[in-house]
């Protein structure tokens, strides 16, 4: 396989993304942009009535480790609880891509942040504040210093 | 393999390597030591292919300097310029835009040394102003630094006229024809230039190999210090083996580009107007008729270039991409990637030149892998713009 400076599990995303598309009844989209170069991803979340992810989807502008990591993200919100996938860091995808080179790392923390904008748009549909995800990332923060 | 990245660096001819071979081996001698045939075959070698190099260009053999790359020859043109007592008066030298940065980065240490730059900007083609040219001139400019063609959007300039401007105002004229030499005629005697700069990789030589050609009114101080190599221009031992590569690239160049350029030509064209027909999205970038022959660059509306670059990578099809994403990806620092200066000087917006791409052909290409490109284009573009969150099928 042409991989260059990517890992296999990288180029293997890139090749045959997972998840890509759009959901039209989703409950919770988030659309990031990256201002380092100019990357866009867009995520559609459906959640359940018990908060649990029933289905993902996303649409990525960007490069390779842009679309690897919106595909590898999808693949870990899959039938997760909110509170679960709240947990979800940049870290855990660059793990599970098998890292990325340094300067494509902002690529997995756009991933991050599209997930929090979907989280948010999906408290703002069912009535709630969505500053609670801010709540819920600082309490997990503190509890990873912990 | 179809092999689409040749402005940075062209397969060699198979007649350069076996020349090469022996310099390698057996002919091992220094050129500096003419009094056994060892040294002297050496000598005589480099001798032979400096007048390759100079024939090449309109120039005499005693006009050329050996170097490293293009880069060197570029350094050793503003540098030695600007560290040479004869022209301490004069502090400005003009560029333009589109320069490559072993000229931008060179002018940018002169600034430190009060050295005032100034930078010509170019039309959507990427075009100087001729007018802007010669309304930047004043008494204080020491060089114009323009190159003859620009390696990304394949635009050629008027090196004629803007020599012949340089030469009205007696202004020394730098041209870096790295990117054509090999590929359109270069005369330093039509151009009307002081110094001209090329390197061996871009006409089917050796990597690491260049020259730069030194009009003999011209003083350049030498940046290295040591003996007395390259009429005292250049010290250090002579890369023997990769000048005598140079040389015969340069010999065949000669011989052979009328047959060679016409049918880099006609393919570029079928590939431009092929991918123009395909998207309406799709834009050609740089002067459709003054450009490079066999080189074709465009953007995409909707996709990213290094996506792109990956895509037709994994249909064995090499090309370049100037996005942001592809600039640095080996950096530390996500600051360092930045999308092209060029596409942004020819008015691409930012967002926009994150999708472009670059194809430039050698003499190898054969129609069949033109029309390769063709063929897997529109799946790539397709399956790329169905997943672009920008794009809205109509």
């Amino acid at each position: 396989m042409a991989k260059g400076p990517y890992s296999d599990k990288v180029m293997e995303h890139f090749m045959n993304p997972r998840n890509m598309g759009e959901i039209n009844d989703a409950n919770g989209v988030g659309e990031v942009g990256n201002p380092a170069c100019g990357d866009v991803m867009k995520l559609y979340l459906k959640i359940s009535d018990d908060g649990i992810v029933e289905d993902v989807k996303f649409k990525t502008f960007g490069c390779g480790a842009a679309i690897a990591s919106s595909s590898m993200a999808t693949e870990l919100l899959k039938g997760k609880t909110v509170e679960q996938i709240l947990e979800l860091t940049n870290n855990a995808i660059v793990e599970a891509l098998d890292g990325l080179p340094p300067a494509k790392i902002h690529c997995s923390v756009m991933a991050e942040e599209a997930i929090e904008a979907a989280l948010k748009d999906y408290y703002v549909r069912v009535g709630k504040d969505p500053k609670i995800v801010d709540e819920m990332k600082a309490k997990i923060k503190d509890k990873v210093k912990h | 393999m179809i092999y689409l990245d040749n402005v940075a660096g062209t397969k060699p001819d198979e007649r350069v390597v076996e020349k090469m071979i022996p310099f390698l081996k057996e002919k091992y001698g220094n050129p500096s030591a003419h009094f056994y045939p060892l040294g002297r075959e050496a000598f005589e070698a480099v001798n032979e292919a400096r007048e390759h190099v100079a024939n090449l260009i309109d120039a005499t053999p005693d006009e050329i300097v050996f170097t490293s790359c293009g880069t060197e020859s570029n350094n050793m043109a503003i540098k030695g310029l600007a560290l040479n007592d004869k022209y301490k008066n004069k502090k400005h030298i003009i560029i333009s835009e589109i320069e490559h940065f072993s000229v931008q980065n060179t002018c940018i240490k002169l600034l430190n040394e009060g050295y005032k730059i100034t930078k010509l900007k170019v039309d959507n083609n990427g075009q100087i102003n001729l007018d802007d040219l010669k309304k930047s001139i004043t008494d204080d400019t020491l060089l114009v630094s323009i190159m003859s063609a620009n390696p990304e959007i394949g635009t050629i300039q008027d090196s004629a006229a803007i020599g012949q401007i340089c030469k009205e105002k007696g202004v020394i004229y730098h041209v870096d024809a790295v990117a054509s030499v090999g590929h359109q005629k270069v005369s330093v005697k039509d151009f009307n230039c002081d110094l001209l700069s090329l390197a061996g990789q871009n006409f089917y030589g050796p990597r690491g190999t260049g020259a730069l050609y030194v009009n003999k009114e011209v003083k350049l101080t030498p940046l290295f210090d040591g003996g007395f190599q390259e009429n005292g221009y250049r010290s250090g031992s002579e890369n023997v083996a990769g000048i005598v590569g140079l040389g015969e690239a340069a010999r065949i160049a000669k011989a052979e580009m009328d047959t060679y350029v016409p049918r880099m030509q006609a393919l570029g064209k079928k590939l431009m107007a092929s991918l123009e027909g395909m998207f309406d999205f799709l834009h050609i970038t740089g002067d459709k008729s003054k450009r490079l022959p066999g080189h074709v660059s465009f953007w995409i509306e909707y996709i990213e270039g290094e996506s792109l670059l990956l895509w037709y990578s994994l249909n064995n099809i090499y090309g370049a991409s100037g996005s942001a994403c592809s600039s640095n990806i080996l950096a530390e620092d996500e600051d360092d990637l930045a999308a092209s200066h060029v596409l942004t000087a020819v008015g691409v917006p930012n967002d926009i030149c994150a999708g472009s791409m670059t194809f430039s052909m050698s003499k190898y290409i054969t129609e069949e892998d033109i029309d390769k490109v063709i063929e897997v284009t529109p799946t790539i573009v397709t399956r790329l713009c169905e997943m672009s969150p920008y794009y809205n099928k109509k």
